[in-house]
């Protein structure tokens, strides 16, 4: 009895432990992959010094980070201050405890996994209001604020557009939600052609709500200096930057699962299918991460009554219009209530 | 392995509920009561109710929180002077908190439960219906008129907070995109013939 609960949380600390160690390794390439981009785009080489081809520079600059000292303002709230960025990083590391990267893969298989993220991420601001406001200082205050209110004003047709993807799937764990997309027709079967609309919303939610160009006005450097990081330094600030791009991978991994069939192939013939999933779910989560670094490299950043128009007054009315009429189709086709 | 989790979880929620009320700095309150807001989600979680864990972190957490966290940083109060008569209006806090108490201790001990609310508690959850499933079952079948009934309250409160705090100010200078749009270079600009020597 004892051994059994015993043996289960080991292999639960395993499982945590190899998802979140093959996570960051990944993040270290896919802040290298971010960085080509942008300097591809701009005509520039982008890191290509530490190892070959520059591939070890986020190593290079991860230990950078955690040799400087941290500068903690005289006038800060210590204890808040130093909670902030850990807040970030351990929400945006966690949201990855359901996220099923195979058949099965999956550390923790609940039932509400959809929901578990949208929690999760929607503690997240807390991070950054906490930063902001125990920094003690004018600007990254302002930017917290700023950040905040977008923040949760994306979240609302997030979560309307996840509703879409629910009634069509019937479930709200994720990886049923996967298996709902199995079909002959492969890559057409998958929510993002049946869903397009949807599909384009929450990629541009997904951009305003981790915060990256060109809605980056939380670190609008030309209004705000750097946002709300200004005051943070060394391991705090490595801490922040880790559990953003954290978060836009989880954002990239919820685009694969709930529009692009996650670990399945594009084609359901034999030399696509021997492939393992977990490949599969890996390329397509870096398929969406280069779009994310495309969208950063050319598309000019939206002024703030823009952005807040384009969340209340565009994505909001059009999602929840969208929810009605998916939930009438299914209703009418007769494909309703799977579950 | 559960009862564990669950004195860890009911301890930090007491203490930190606790720590709400004790707190000098109000922002340190807030963040007092997430802390508590997310260990009785977890004390949901226990309970096998994860439908309504999750959504108490998402709505309490993840929106009413939020908002509680940005009136508080907003607001400038003076708390050594909020402090200053608290000897003097001692008796009547105690007062109006015995009452209340005394209420609580009421509903506490003369509490009813419903005739077979027992046995529907007890009554083992069909198998193969996930919790959400279940609840949803029901609120939008047996409970769907008091399911309309509070989101149209609902639906009341928001539309009364939007005509509060709605002022239409003259004078106002507004961005109207529809008309930026419907800018085109005919009617925008116009081509005037300067004879030379004779200004505009």
């Amino acid at each position: 009895m004892i051994d059994g609960w015993l043996l289960n949380l080991l292999l639960i600390i395993v499982k945590s432990v190899v998802l979140t160690v093959v996570l960051l390794v990944y993040l270290a390439y896919a802040i290298y992959i971010d960085r080509k981009v942008w300097a591809a785009v701009q005509l520039r080489r982008g890191p290509n010094v530490v190892g070959p081809w520059g591939l070890l520079q986020s190593f290079a600059d991860m230990l950078k980070f955690v040799l400087k000292e941290p500068v903690i303002p005289d006038t800060a709230n210590k204890g808040v201050f130093l909670l902030a960025p850990f807040v970030t990083a351990m929400l945006a590391v966690a949201a990855w405890a359901v996220i099923p990267v195979n058949d099965g893969w999956a550390v923790a298989d609940l039932n509400v996994g959809i929901l578990y993220i949208f929690a999760i991420s929607s503690l997240g601001v807390y991070g950054i209001i906490m930063g902001g406001w125990a920094s003690n200082s004018k600007y990254p205050f302002l930017s917290a604020l700023r950040s905040a209110a977008q923040m949760v004003s994306y979240e609302v047709s997030i979560g309307f557009v996840i509703i879409t993807v629910l009634l069509c799937a019937g479930s709200l764990n994720l990886t049923e939600i996967v298996r709902a997309q199995d079909s002959q027709y492969g890559i057409l079967g998958w929510y993002w052609l049946r869903l397009l609309p949807m599909f384009i919303i929450f990629f541009i939610s997904a951009l305003a709500e981790t915060n990256r160009p060109p809605f980056d006005l939380v670190e609008a450097e030309s209004e705000l200096v750097a946002g709300f990081m200004i005051e943070y330094s060394a391991t705090p600030y490595m801490l922040f930057m880790l559990g953003e791009y954290v978060a836009i991978l989880t954002m990239c991994a919820l685009l694969t699962i709930l529009f692009f069939g996650g670990w399945l192939p594009p084609v359901n013939i034999a030399p696509f299918t021997l492939i393992p999933g977990v490949i599969w779910f890996v390329l397509k989560v870096t398929f969406f991460f280069f779009f994310f670094a495309m969208v950063k490299a050319f598309v000019p950043r939206y002024r703030y009554d823009q952005l807040m128009r384009l969340g209340w007054k565009v994505f909001l009315p059009i999602s929840l219009v969208m929810v009605i009429v998916v939930a009438g189709i299914l209703q009418f086709a007769g494909s309703a209530g799977a579950n | 392995m559960a009862v564990a989790f669950f004195y860890l979880f009911s301890a930090v929620l007491i203490a930190s509920a606790f720590a709400v009320i004790v707190s000098r700095n109000p922002v340190h309150s807030v963040l007092y009561l997430i802390l508590a807001f997310v260990n009785g989600a977890g004390l949901f979680l226990l309970a096998g109710a994860e439908f309504l864990a999750m959504i108490l972190v998402v709505v309490y957490v993840g929106a009413v929180a939020v908002l509680f966290l940005f009136v508080v940083m907003m607001l400038d109060v003076d708390f050594a002077e909020l402090r200053q008569g608290f000897s003097k209006h001692l008796p009547v806090g105690a007062a109006v908190g015995a009452v209340v108490l005394g209420e609580l201790g009421l509903v506490a001990l003369g509490w009813q439960s419903a005739p077979g609310a027992k046995e529907a508690a007890a009554a083992p959850i069909v198998a193969g219906v996930s919790n959400t499933a279940a609840l949803g079952q029901v609120l939008y079948t047996k409970y769907f008129l008091f399911f309309q009934a509070s989101a149209l309250v609902l639906l009341t409160a928001m539309i009364g907070a939007i005509v509060l705090t709605l002022h239409h100010r003259p004078g106002v200078k507004r961005q109207k995109i529809e008309e930026q749009n419907a800018r085109t270079r005919d009617n925008v600009i116009e081509i005037k013939k300067v004879p030379s020597r004779a200004g505009v």
